[in-house]
């Protein structure tokens, strides 16, 4: 189980970008968090891979407390970040360094064939697509075999058509090994096609407002009327996030659940 | 029947490149080939028949302006007497010394400045301060403090080179991306880790250009070194030109330091080149 618990974080400038925020995550559940601009969505994912130090509060992964990055956390960002001098391959095994060789090259090469792109493998990232490349980024945080997943809007710079092709990729990936996964996004039909809890957080500071489940088997149905119930029910509690007063607590952090 | 390989083909050729083996060749960039360089005589070689054409048709004078082909004839007999290779041998031979010791105080100064904000606060001001010393000044000191053989030389070529490699990895160490060493935090790299598969690679490409830079600026600064009392090199042949009335000479002497010049960056380049084969540059692809 991952646990985020009071998690306060407060800039040096003084601007508070998360207050007391508490998150409990059961193994292999898909979590997405929403919010607007500026509710302390990066952060949380930031202080969740030990790339930035919480003011207060802490996190855990099975009853291991981390602090700094860890092993048991992988995380891919908003944009792929490979590194220009490696080949997809060397990218896709950069965490894997320690490892044997073969057993290296055995994780890539499974890696690579479940997002597509096994003949890729000897190609320098500047000829890879933008879809490409993060599913590249993809397969690096998995590769580890991380028992946490983070995702910073991960899908947010491309197209409708290769984000769908990108959430099968990367509930192909999840379902072989059922990693926990946190992914931070601005699409609410993002969120409900993917995850099993929805958190929606409001800003200045950023606090969890409201959480929604949503109960459907995958892959969902994007037209049926339960998945677009879900859509209305997030957006709802997004435009009464940031119309609700700073000072007043969450409206309904036990949240609501949608089946379908 | 035998089973299908583990491993793909394109899987290995992309993880050897990691270990620092060759990766696919297809990913290699293609060289400029044979056309490039043709194409680089044409502008030399049309301004050369131009010239001769002037001369042999009594258009301009060639006594103080040689024709090309008394430079060339001048430049032959030079390599026939051997007395060309002794001067290039002299004049390479101060600059290699003096871009090996320039390049590597660049270096290591410029890594110091690049990665300690305290030893760029300590370093930065003087060095900047200095480098907009013309060369020609240093003469004197050097002559004094070195004396009048190579030692003065070689140090005034390594003050050449010095600076542009110096705020080449300064710059470099500087401005890299913040994403990319967080990636490399991620997967918990040491320090040496980070260094090795992070930073040294993120400033390669910077490192070559300031070398190049450097090599240039070392070709500029062993004129002036020649000038200090030499007996050998291509820069005492532009003064034993000039004294002895020879402008062919002159002329010979400044051919040789561009072809040797450009021999010596076309060698950097080419030793570089697979190092830098992942760089996506607009050149690549136009």
């Amino acid at each position: 189980m991952f646990v985020v618990e009071r998690l306060t974080k407060t800039y040096a400038d003084g601007t508070r970008a998360l207050q007391e925020v508490s998150l409990s995550v059961e193994a292999g559940e898909i979590l997405a968090v929403v919010g607007g601009s500026g509710c302390g969505k990066t952060t949380l994912l930031r202080l969740v891979a030990g790339l930035d130090r919480a003011s207060s509060g802490a996190i855990a992964v099975d009853g291991e407390v981390l602090d700094g990055p860890h092993p048991a956390v992988g995380i891919v960002f908003q944009e792929p970040r490979l590194l220009p001098w490696l080949t997809v391959a060397g990218n896709a095994g950069f965490g894997l360094m320690d490892l044997p060789r073969a057993e290296r090259d055995a994780r890539v090469a499974d890696a690579l064939s479940r997002v597509g792109l096994a003949e890729q493998a000897g190609r320098w990232p500047r000829d890879l697509s933008g879809g490409q490349q993060q599913r590249v980024a993809i397969a690096r945080a998995l590769v580890a075999r991380p028992k946490v997943l983070l995702l910073d809007e991960p899908f947010s710079a491309l197209d409708a058509f290769t984000r769908a092709s990108l959430h099968e990729h990367l509930l192909a990936l999840w379902e072989a090994s059922r990693p926990t996964v946190v992914i931070v996004t601005h699409d609410v039909e993002e969120a409900v096609a993917l995850a099993d809890r929805v958190v929606v957080m409001r800003p200045r500071p950023g606090r969890v407002f409201e959480t929604v489940t949503v109960r459907a088997g995958r892959p969902r149905d994007r037209l049926a009327p339960g998945f677009e119930k879900a859509k209305r029910r997030i957006l709802n509690a997004l435009d009464r996030s940031l119309k609700t007063p700073a000072d007043r607590p969450q409206a309904d952090a036990g949240g609501a659940e949608l089946w379908w | 029947m035998n089973a299908p390989p583990v491993i793909s083909a394109p899987v290995q050729a992309g993880l050897a490149d990691e270990a620092g083996l060759p990766a696919s060749a297809a990913a290699g960039r293609r060289p400029a080939g044979w056309s490039g360089l043709w194409l680089g005589l044409v502008l030399p070689v049309a301004i050369a028949l131009g010239w001769e054409l002037a001369i042999r048709t009594g258009l301009i004078q060639g006594r103080l302006m040689p024709a090309p082909s008394r430079i060339l004839g001048t430049l032959w007999g030079l390599a026939a007497t051997g007395e060309l290779w002794t001067h290039v041998q002299a004049t390479l031979g101060r600059v290699l010394a003096g871009f090996a010791l320039g390049a590597l105080a660049g270096t290591v100064m410029g890594a110091l400045s690049g990665t300690s904000e305290l030893m760029r606060k300590i370093m930065d001001p003087t060095l900047q301060a200095l480098r907009s010393v013309p060369s020609i000044a240093w003469v004197p000191l050097f002559l004094l403090w070195l004396g009048i053989f190579e030692a003065s030389k070689v140090a005034l070529i390594a003050v050449g080179v010095f600076f542009p490699v110096y705020l080449g990895v300064a710059g470099a160490i500087e401005g890299i991306d913040r994403k990319l060493v967080e990636v490399g935090r991620v997967f918990r790299l040491g320090r040496f880790a980070m260094l090795r598969r992070v930073l040294l690679p993120a400033v390669l490409p910077s490192w070559i250009l300031s070398l190049r830079a450097g090599l240039g600026l070392g070709f500029m600064f062993v004129v002036a070194a020649e000038f200090m009392g030499a007996s050998e090199g291509l820069g005492y042949l532009l003064v034993d030109g000039q004294q002895m009335g020879r402008p062919d000479r002159i002329l010979a002497a400044i051919i040789a330091f561009a072809l040797l010049g450009k021999l010596a960056d076309g060698v950097l380049v080419a030793v570089t080149r697979p190092v830098l084969r992942w760089q996506d540059t607009a050149r690549s692809r136009l």
